[in-house]
């Protein structure tokens, strides 16, 4: 196996970077801190899971660790609902696409709220 | 290329996971599974409240209080509960101490475990596979990468923290920092001496 380069490290090893760099990487980590918190699942089933994912999506190349290790994270809930019954693929969908259409109709500047779907 | 977010007819468009996040949090609202207002206190703790600054402080508590320091050396989980760090995920805490003859490193090769209450969300870097990978085959190489040199007589012990237990380095109090209150020690310990990335900072005009 190749050694995988090594990311320049030094470059983010401030205080101050910000916890996230996208707001829905902090939704889709706070949305899992809820459910485990709720009782949905435990974290060791959590880590389990989400351990595997990583697995399979780095195996064909190298995680950086931003993007796509929460690329990773909701692949992981995402099935995972969907195994328990909680959201199924198609709900996700028909529900992503109805947020989808409600931002293409939505005045700028005015609140974009779902229509009852 | 920068341009001008008034022109959009439309509200902007987030990105594809984004809607992905959104549609999960509606079918999950709607069936009352999860509570609104408890998602927002989570992002803002995670955002504003936790971060280096708390494990900061348990290392500038324990250079100055040899007691603290060893109740946080017994019992990490209790002692940093009681300054109100916890983990939510109920996890344990053990720290690790660097001395002159052993420097500590941590490493999650499972996924991205890290004590969370005192550290914060982890940087990109320790979340990439790179890191992940290289950290346990070869640590003084990543050490080096970090502009961490360490005397040959020192001996690099990596951990490998789990969903169970999450390692924080106690890394060595620079010298140069006698009489220095906890203040000013907290802001000599940064976020990767604590993952036994770094070291701590040298003070100002001190010893180097």
């Amino acid at each position: 196996m190749d050694c995988p380069s090594l990311p320049d490290f030094t470059a983010a090893t401030g205080l101050e970077e910000p916890a996230f760099t996208e707001p829905w990487h902090a939704q889709v980590l706070a949305l899992t801190v809820h459910l485990n918190e709720a009782g949905q699942f435990t974290w060791a089933e959590w880590v389990n899971r989400f351990s595997t994912v990583l697995r399979q999506h780095g195996a064909e190349r190298s995680l950086n660790g931003g993007e796509d290790y929460f690329n990773a994270w909701l692949a992981t809930l995402e099935a995972f609902l969907s195994d328990r019954g909680m959201a199924s693929a198609a709900q996700v969908e028909h529900t992503r696409a109805a947020w989808e259409e409600a931002y293409l109709t939505t005045p700028h500047g005015a609140p974009v709220t779902l229509k009852q779907v | 290329m920068p341009h001008d977010h008034s022109d959009h007819p439309h509200a902007l468009l987030p990105p594809e996971p984004a809607l992905r996040v959104k549609a999960l949090e509606t079918i999950l609202r709607d069936k009352g599974l999860i509570d609104p207002a408890a998602l927002e206190e989570i992002i803002d703790t995670y955002q504003n409240k936790i971060g280096p600054q708390n494990g900061a402080r348990v290392v500038a508590k324990a250079w100055l209080d040899d007691d603290f320091r060893a109740a946080l050396m017994q019992d990490a989980t209790s002692v940093v509960r009681d300054l109100g760090f916890y983990g939510r995920q109920g996890e344990h805490m053990v720290v690790v101490e660097n001395t002159p003859d052993q420097h500590n490193m941590v490493v999650c090769t499972l996924c991205s475990c890290y004590p969370w209450p005192l550290l914060g969300i982890p940087p990109g870097w320790y979340k990439s596979d790179a890191y992940r990978a290289s950290a346990v085959r070869e640590p003084r190489k990543v050490l080096a990468e970090f502009g961490v040199i360490l005397p040959k007589g020192t001996a690099v012990r990596v951990w490998d923290s789990t969903a169970e237990v999450r390692y924080l380095v106690l890394p060595m109090r620079p010298q140069g920092t006698e009489g220095m209150d906890e203040d000013a020690l907290a802001a000599l310990v940064t976020r990767d001496s604590m993952i036994g990335t770094g070291l701590a900072r040298q003070p100002e005009g001190g010893a180097s």
